[in-house]
């Protein structure tokens, strides 16, 4: 975008009034974001610990030392891999169920198409905490509805939060619960902008349904798949409360995710150097990963 | 929008205004965890009646995040003046000069009395030789037993020794003949059993005024290999997971011998009826040699004042209330939390306790593990991760303890350069 | 108009389907909220109350403070919105409407510093708040939420189709920047700004962790703060915390229905540009 295509000139005493209407929220994003940043940024070079809460003589500057630690430290592999799992699983079936909702929604046959939409959507502003434990009590081994129905198709109860192989699909599942609501919205949003001119023509030459999906829908809603791939794998790489509160991380750490193992280094252990190394090498598996993304929709 | 900037300001100064209030008696603000933070408010109006001039406020904090939430309130001068801390916490909150020497208090005081306390628990709260926490409740581990299937295999008491837990739990295996039912169950998500026979052991398990880890140490690793050939030999379960209740399993004979500690007693009670009522015990720990019965973690909360409280002559008024005889007596019916005061042990609630008895003895043997700021890490992050791996035989005991010793060190880096700074 | 076609009635199954299950925890939680102690805690599952009861808010609304921790939620999430809907209004209508140096730069910076995840910040904002002396206070939640990007990017997207000559004109007859503002850009943003407005709402009432952190004395607990507390204390009494999780919801709900038709179209509207 290119300013100079902006007519309107602020004129006369701009700057006075433009110092007054950027720098309230410039300033506070500033202070309370920009430097916090770079302090931890900072801090990942140094042993911040719990003795520095005590007295800030005791802080050192260590170099790449926290950052070497990682690659020698096993838990930060497993968070990294549960990380992945969770991204790389829960990233497309999100995505997949809120094109498909959407989809449903956007057509002609749909009835009671404002309730089905807010349905749908409900998960996604309600409060994590909240839902958090009605999911505990869904997933519980005895009592909870999801055995109850699984009991139905003859499957024996299965220890959803507590069993290492059951935890992070349990967490998954819920995840997409919560969330996919919102990119459906987006991807309706997406197909109100495809011409209905096109779908006519289409079916003028005999196309049938998987062929306008697959020849109009989903070249012209690229722009908008490329926006929600990135910010669901924003978001789902900052996996953090669903296993905070469901399952700490476990059983056997088999959803300790980064975010957490962060969290847990920082908050728990109050090994604040450490921690912060941690958030900044999963700052550069998101930039790479939205890099990415976007390089692969330009080259197609 | 103009308007909306108006109705902004106007809630800052409503917000402002809420912040601020003072009251007229001594405020005493208490933070304990849990349930004992629900229920020791029912003991406060007592002590207000005898202190008119003081108003204890106590807040709950929930155990989860008891950690966060104390040390966030230190890191911003907000901690309480007096509060509870899990024993094995002293240490941390120590090495912040968060809490108080209580040394000269417990010294004019009239009513607390190191000798009226178990001797491995007030240990506990010692540092440098000076004490730092008084005991509230305690606890500790022992052997929870289903004598029924001890007899089935032919033997008529609990294990004394490390060599006939070994036998009973083969005997056990051999008579239940079942592949899915064990003899002991040692959850490798729980750092305790591990750490204990290595203590029993006497494993010194850090070194060097406790700056390096040595869990590699003969004595440790005898232990370790004893404890771990249970998963080896199947006759404990290696999952954690596989048992989903603890209680019911118990009650399935799925394991028949678990290592424990009183939180359980209730729920056993409730778990195991009728038939069953009679059917299980507890013990004392077996010991490595024949001096049974063997020790145990001193485990349990003491409570602390804030260092920087500004009502300390208060704060140990209340600490003084809650150590009577007759209020931990309350205390534990409440409750079921174990009183500290050796006193109130002589009651009759106690004497003709037959699970309450086993817990005396255990008492009079327990060890205090090492107290450095670090422990929690070593403890729930390191001990558990390797003793997992070493009972899936992901390692061997020998990989597995230098691996503990590697990772040990590198937590206890800071620890070395501060105490070679405070040398220099 | 219903037809009886296999495909209309294939589709609306299928978003039967989908309803049931994103419905199902919430009347679940609704139902078990009236239920008596210990009756959803059964194989197989109660779908409704043998006995309907109120005893479980009754007991949050006596034994335990859920109005204080209510009103300390309604308190700050309108605090939080109404400060951040100010500075992030008018932080877009000066990128959007002023010529000055490094504009664009400034704004790229802004945007792609969105991706770093907000935990990173905590630490240090935490001890930097405690300097200020604020931990325990309404403004420990209030100043890291006085403006955010996403904020200022949402507005600035939906204003962009706004033409030039609305301004032009405006600043012709002789009208200031600030009546331009007030005047023109805010009512014509209204919509985006309501949608924002929910937004923040939202996000500040369903946050966790950082009031976790910073207030201390549970009279300054927020309600899922509080949810949490009453999630390890009481995680024998499920029904006691379904009727939690259901006023913990609630008025997220209302507002979200009152306001919905608002809320998704600019969602709509902001989303799909870039």
């Amino acid at each position: 975008m290119n300013s100079s295509k902006y007519k309107y000139d602020s004129g006369l005493g701009s700057k006075k009034s433009l110092i007054i209407f950027l720098s309230p929220a410039l300033l506070a994003i500033l202070i309370f974001f920009f430097i916090p940043v770079i302090s931890a940024f900072i801090m990942s070079f140094t042993d911040f610990s719990i003795y520095a809460l005590a007295d800030w003589n005791y802080i050192q500057f260590i170099g790449l030392d926290n950052y070497f630690r990682l690659f020698d430290d096993p838990l930060f592999w497993i968070a990294l891999k549960n990380t992945f799992y969770f991204v790389i699983t829960a990233g497309p079936l999100s995505i997949i169920a809120s094109l498909t909702a959407a989809i449903l929604l956007s057509s002609k046959l749909t009835a009671f198409k404002s309730f089905f939409r807010l349905s749908f959507f409900l998960p996604v502003v309600t409060t994590l905490v909240a839902v958090a434990i009605v999911w505990r009590f869904i997933y519980h081994p005895n009592f909870g509805l999801l055995n109850y129905f699984l009991s139905y198709f003859g499957i024996s109860p299965i220890d959803w939060l507590g069993d290492p192989v059951w935890a992070m699909p349990a967490i998954i599942l819920m995840a997409i619960w919560k969330s996919f609501g919102y990119n459906m919205i987006i991807f309706i949003a997406g197909l109100q902008n495809i011409p209905e001119q096109l779908y006519e023509a289409a079916e003028i030459e005999g196309a049938n349904s998987w062929h306008k999906f697959h020849h109009i829908t989903l070249p012209l809603l690229a722009p908008t798949t490329l926006f929600v791939g990135i910010i669901t794998l924003i978001g789902f790489f900052q996996l953090f409360a669903e296993p905070y509160i469901m399952t700490q991380g476990g059983p056997l750490n088999s959803t300790l995710s980064i975010v957490q193992y962060m969290y847990q280094e920082g908050f728990r252990w109050w090994n604040m150097g450490y921690s912060a190394a941690i958030a900044f090498v999963l700052f550069t598996i998101i930039f790479t990963g939205s890099i990415i993304q976007l390089k692969m929709k330009k080259n197609d | 929008m103009y308007q909306v900037g108006k109705i902004a300001v106007l809630f800052l100064i409503f917000i402002l205004g809420c912040a601020n209030s003072e009251n007229d008696p001594t405020v005493l603000k208490f933070w304990a965890m849990g349930a004992e933070g629900e229920y020791v408010s029912q003991l406060l109006p007592e002590f207000e009646k005898e202190n008119p001039n003081i108003e204890v406020k106590v807040q709950q904090v929930p155990w989860t995040a008891a950690q966060e939430k104390l040390i966030t309130a230190f890191a911003s001068d907000k901690l309480p003046d007096v509060f509870q801390l899990g024993n094995t916490w002293v240490p941390q909150f120590h090495s912040l000069s968060a809490i108080e020497n209580l040394s000269e208090y417990v010294e004019k005081s009239t009513s607390i009395d190191e000798s009226n306390y178990f001797p491995g628990i007030w240990d506990t709260n010692v540092l440098d030789s000076t004490i730092y926490g008084i005991p509230w409740y305690i606890d500790t581990r022992v052997l929870y037993y289903r004598s029924d299937i001890l007899k089935k295999a032919g033997f008529d008491h609990p294990p004394r020794t490390w060599d006939e837990l070994y036998e009973i739990s083969k005997s056990i295996k051999k008579v239940l003949a079942d592949k899915n039912k064990y003899a002991i169950y040692l959850p490798s998500n729980e750092w305790a059993p591990f750490v204990i026979w290595g203590l029993q052991n006497n494993a010194t398990l850090l070194k060097s005024n406790n700056s390096y880890g040595n869990f590699s140490s003969p004595e440790f690793k005898e232990a370790f290999a004893f404890i771990t050939k249970f998963h080896k030999e199947k006759l404990a379960p290696i999952g954690m997971t596989e048992v989903n209740n603890v209680f019911q399993a118990f009650k399935d004979e799925y394991f028949s011998m678990y290592i424990s500690g009183p939180w359980n007693i209730k729920d056993f009670k409730l778990w195991l009826t009728d038939s069953l009522e009679n059917s299980w015990m507890i013990a004392p720990l077996p010991a490595p040699t024949d001096e049974y019965p063997g020790a145990s973690l001193a485990g349990g909360s003491s409570l602390v004042i804030n260092s920087k409280s500004e009502v300390k002559q208060e704060a140990w008024k209340l600490i003084e209330f809650l150590s009577r005889k007759k209020v931990q007596l309350e205390f534990y019916k409440l409750l079921n939390d174990l009183p500290a005061v050796k006193s109130a042990w002589m009651d009759s609630i106690f004497v003709n306790d037959k699970f309450l008895k086993v817990f005396y003895t255990q008492f009079l043997n327990v060890k205090a593990t090492p107290k450095i700021a670090e422990w929690e890490q070593i403890a729930f992050s390191k001990i558990q991760q390797y003793a997992e791996y070493t009972v899936r035989e992901v390692m061997t005991v020998d990989e597995a303890l230098a691996a503990l010793d590697k990772d040990i060190n590198e937590i206890l880096k800071k620890r070395r350069w501060l105490l070679d700074k405070n040398e220099q | 108009m219903i037809s009886l076609k296999p495909k209309p009635i294939l589709l609306n199954l299928l978003l039967i389907i989908i309803t049931v299950i994103t419905l199902t925890p919430f009347l679940w939680m609704v139902s078990a909220s009236f239920m008596l102690d210990g009756h959803a805690s059964t194989y197989p599952p109660r779908f409704l109350p043998d006995e309907f009861t109120i005893t479980q808010y009754s007991k949050l609304f006596t034994k335990l403070n859920i109005t204080t921790n209510m009103l300390n939620s309604f308190i700050l999430s309108i605090s939080v919105t109404l400060i951040s809907l100010l500075f992030n209004s008018m932080a877009a209508y000066a990128f959007l409407k002023f010529r000055f140096k490094g504009k664009e730069k400034l704004f790229t910076i802004l945007l792609s510093s969105m991706i770093i995840p907000s935990q990173v910040t905590m630490l240090p904002l935490f001890l930097m708040l405690k300097e200020m002396g604020v931990i325990n206070t309404y403004f420990a939640i209030i100043i890291p939420g006085l403006a955010n990007i996403f904020g200022i990017f949402l507005i600035r997207q939906y204003a962009q189709s706004i033409p030039d000559s609305l301004f032009e004109a405006a600043k012709i007859d002789g009208a200031t920047d600030f009546q331009i503002y007030t005047k023109i850009f805010v009512p014509i943003i209204k919509p985006i700004l309501v949608t924002l407005a929910l937004f923040t709402f939202m996000g500040t009432w369903n946050d966790f962790l950082w009031p976790l952190i910073t207030l201390t004395d549970e009279s300054m607990y927020t309600l899922p703060v509080a949810m949490s507390n009453l999630m390890s204390e009481h995680s024998k009494d499920p029904e006691l915390m379904m009727a939690g999780s259901v006023l913990t919801i609630l008025p997220i709900i209302i507002v979200f229905l009152a306001m919905q038709k608002q809320y998704i179209k600019g969602l709509m509207m902001g989303s799909v540009k870039e």
